[in-house]
């Protein structure tokens, strides 16, 4: 067959007590968008990692162009004329694009020769560029162009884009989607990683949907819906989630009042002027693309940051944002932040150590600064059986659990507690769909019960199925609420974007 | 073909079993390369090794003489392990005990004719106060100004042995001693008792036992030692949880700086009995050994202070009976150190050769 570019056969690969691939094999058309779909943990980063010579796989061969196709680093793939984009950009923050375009490629090349190149690149694929501007002025979808054209630079036969649009708005998705057809138009192949389905469908030629390590079917997207994908993608139907507003009372209960803060740091991105107010029994989103003050927001709504400039945050009639985060929690407001590994618990501990990192005044867990580890015990065991956390038993280390796991974990050692209100980011980042499901679930009944929620999340499609109203942050700064049952999509992805009319 | 040079790859997971024979490992190979030094010397290595770890301890004198240097390598690294759990590497535990051996040695010469009970509980307790007080000033640096504490904390050992150097030629030398550098002697009343006539072994053992039962106490059942534990690990997370990072630093720093200066009065009010230049033979750095040997836990730390403490008197009678420097016995805790740390790596880091095409 000729118009095969990439043969992949049987490919294994297994780690310390996971097989990521199960003798993967199928085949990838040239010049055709290729789609892997699939949950987080199906296998699918594994794959390109082997493919792009960052991994060895453990059994198996692949061939390229019908030959026989080994490589070591990433360095020689791309010279075999496979090139990557990663979900995580790798660029020198502090640098301009010019330079971090000059120290990606591998071979020699002067200046005036690679502004020729860049032109004729931007041109022709749709994607302008401002080569003196530093990186941390560019959005995230400039970020990603400027990794896009460092791979064209050298020319490559096959793309891979991993889960690239992770980070981006709607319409940042529209122009990177040109980009890419355009790519094809040319003759290039692209691989295309995600498990977003409605954009397999949108621009993919062919899928392959991987689940648990294994391929489960390889097929044209041509008759395929967004629903027949997701059941093959998770083996099992989940009931759709349903918020309703019935139960939110019209009293506010936590109420945020023109915070802003300077940080004079490149990296952070400053607060202007934040307000909302949150009633109660209300889920109150916050979307966002990554960067634009999400965790400076998060750490001043948790009160491990009361340095504001000005502005003030009330609770219950209480002014609270001098307030650190025991005295908050002593008021019964409880906070999961994004990073379960070293932030919400310590890997190095075990379960019931890490119920300690969050104490409520009634838990009475201490006793005249003596830990009281039998009550310790029956609530971390408590929090095991009635989130369904699948571990050996309470004195397993943090670390053994799976993100999905540990993340019901750290959020029902909060709910447990029964908190007048959670503030809480990114709940089922980097999980799988089960837990995500299980936790969105429980989020969903904690509110029910009375519990006010904040959500900052980057998962649009998170936030419209568990949120009774949704806000955007950009830039530091937080546009109006909207009522999640009569939100437009294309509103927000203006909003996410800056674009404020 | 593979490269000559390894990589250094992390292992997903660290083996439990192999976390708890690290020290012995360590130990093992310190007496096969010690065995192989000794051979480059051209002694019989089965001979030497006797020499130096054997025939200290073949007599009860000889194991009370263990206990003695045991004392205060397993005091202070006690003491230790609340700045080591915290992530705070104090260097200074020497200087910490020079202060506590210069404030309990004070109060020693100030009363050296009064004979009363209080003498001794009086200078324990000023001993621990100049440690602790010394503790904190890099803690101070460290909290307010950011500086970093390794150097700190060591260069105030130095302040402190310079300060002990000027009180025992200066203001405290004794005015009967033919201008040795050397103070009075305390008053009998002053002195840490022994535990048997005829052996040097003191009061401070009784002590030292006592504090690192009072540790493990802290370190297993109460909130104050989960705090250090937890902003050792991650400090994140400790800001997350609501504990008070600058009050650990501070309480760390005092404790070990505290344990530290009672181990340095032990030693004056002990064996020594009075102040002069050289109360300590590093006890202080080599504490810092002891800690790390015995994995930070109370019971390692008892057994790591006997095994540091042969390698003190194994160096003397090798000295005596092998003509062989004294320094022998450093390189010996040298070593120890060397192979910990080598195993610490290899236990979480495994080394890979990658293939060459």
């Amino acid at each position: 067959m000729s118009d095969t570019i990439l043969n992949i056969e049987n490919i294994t690969k297994s780690f310390p007590r996971v097989i990521a691939n199960k003798k993967v094999t199928f085949d990838i058309k040239k010049n055709a968008v290729h789609a892997i779909l699939g949950e987080n943990g199906a296998g699918k980063s594994t794959l390109v990692k082997i493919l792009y010579g960052l991994l060895e796989p453990d059994e198996g061969n692949i061939k390229l162009n019908n030959k026989d196709f080994k490589v070591n680093s990433p360095a020689e793939a791309r010279k075999q004329g496979i090139g990557m984009v990663f979900q995580h950009f790798s660029l020198f923050d502090s640098l301009s694009v010019k330079e971090n375009l000059i120290l990606g490629i591998d071979e020699k090349m002067s200046y005036s020769d690679l502004e020729n190149k860049l032109e004729n690149i931007s041109s022709r694929y749709n994607l302008p560029l401002d080569l003196d501007a530093p990186i941390t002025a560019l959005s995230a979808g400039e970020k990603q162009r400027v990794e896009i054209v460092r791979i064209l630079l050298q020319d490559p036969q096959i793309l891979i884009m991993d889960e690239p649009t992770s980070v981006l708005t709607p319409q940042e998705v529209e122009s990177l989607f040109v980009t890419l057809n355009a790519l094809v138009k040319e003759g290039r192949t692209i691989l295309y990683i995600t498990h977003k389905l409605e954009e397999v469908i949108s621009i993919c030629d062919t899928v392959t949907i991987m689940r648990s390590g294994e391929i489960i079917d390889t097929s044209s997207t041509a008759n395929q819906t967004a629903k027949t994908l997701a059941t093959k993608m998770l083996g099992q139907k989940l009931d759709d989630l349903k918020t309703n507003y019935e139960h939110i009372k019209d009293e506010v209960n936590f109420e945020v009042k023109n915070i802003s803060c300077d940080f004079n740091d490149p990296f952070l991105t400053d607060l202007k002027n934040i307000s909302f107010q949150v009633r109660v029994g209300e889920i109150y989103g916050i979307a966002g693309v990554a960067g634009n003050g999400q965790s400076e927001l998060m750490d001043i709504l948790t009160g491990e940051n009361i340095n504001i400039k000005s502005g003030s945050i009330t609770f219950d009639n209480k002014k609270i944002e001098k307030y650190g985060p025991q005295k908050r929690r002593d008021l019964s407001i409880s906070f999961v932040p994004e990073n379960r590994l070293g932030h919400s618990a310590v890997p190095e501990l075990s379960l019931s150590e890490n119920i300690l990192l969050s104490q409520f005044p009634k838990n009475n867990f201490i006793k005249n600064g003596i830990i009281l580890k039998n009550n310790v015990d029956d609530f971390a065991n408590n929090v095991i059986n009635e989130f369904k956390v699948i571990t050996p038993g309470n004195d397993a280390k943090a670390s053994s659990l799976s993100g999905g796991n540990l993340q019901k974990y750290v959020i029902g050692r909060e709910i447990s507690s029964k908190p007048k209100i959670l503030i809480i980011s990114h709940p089922t980042w980097g999980i799988d769909a089960g837990a995500e499901h299980s936790i969105r679930e429980s989020l969903i009944e904690l509110s029910q019960n009375g519990t006010s929620i904040i959500v900052i999340s980057q998962d649009l499609d998170e936030l419209i199925e568990i949120t009774h109203k949704i806000c955007v942050i950009y830039d530091g700064n937080l546009s109006k609420p909207f009522k999640t049952s009569e939100i437009e999509i294309e509103k927000l992805g203006l909003l996410m974007g800056g674009k404020n009319e | 073909m593979n490269s000559f040079f390894p990589s250094i790859v992390s292992r997903s997971q660290s083996s439990g079993l192999m976390n708890f024979f690290v020290p012995i490992i360590s130990i093992v190979l310190t007496l096969i390369t010690g065995s192989i030094i000794f051979v480059l010397l051209g002694f019989d290595p089965v001979y030497a090794l006797y020499t130096f770890f054997i025939s200290p301890i073949s007599s009860t004198y000889g194991i009370s003489e263990l206990f003695v240097k045991a004392t205060p390598l397993a005091l202070i690294a006690i003491g230790l392990s609340y700045c080591f759990k915290n992530n705070i590497y104090n260097i200074g535990a020497e200087g910490q005990l020079t202060m506590g051996a210069i404030f309990g040695g004070g109060i020693g010469i100030l009363f050296h004719d009064t004979n009363a009970f209080w003498l001794l509980p009086l200078m324990i307790f000023a001993g621990a106060i100049g440690g602790a007080l010394w503790g904190l000033i890099p803690a101070i640096l460290k909290t307010k100004f950011n500086t970093n504490e390794i150097l700190t904390s060591l260069m105030l050992v130095y302040v402190a042995l310079f300060i002990l150097d000027y009180l025992v030629v200066g203001p405290w030398k004794d005015p009967f001693g033919y201008s040795f550098p050397k103070s009075r002697p305390f008053s009998e009343s002053g002195r840490m008792p022994l535990l048997f006539d005829g052996f040097r072994v003191h009061f401070g053992l009784i002590i030292t036992l006592f504090l690192i039962f009072v540790s493990w106490f802290i370190f297993s059942k109460t909130i104050f030692g989960f705090q250090l534990k937890v902003s050792g690990y991650s400090p994140k997370a400790a800001r997350y949880a609501g504990f008070n990072q600058t009050t650990l630093v501070f309480f760390a720093f005092a404790i070990c700086g505290a344990f530290a200066g009672i181990a340095g009065l032990a030693e004056v009010s002990g064996p020594i009995g009075l102040l002069y230049r050289d109360i300590s033979p590093n006890y202080g750095f080599t504490a810092i050994i002891v800690a790390f040997l015995g994995r930070l836990h109370p019971i390692g730390i008892i057994f790591a202070s006997l095994v540091i403490a042969l390698t003190y008197l194994g160096a003397e009678d090798a000295q005596l009976f092998l003509q062989i420097p004294s320094a022998v016995g450093f390189i010996f805790q040298g070593l120890v150190l060397f192979y910990l740390l080598g195993a610490e790596l290899l236990i979480n880091y495994k080394l890979t050769y990658k293939k060459l095409l």
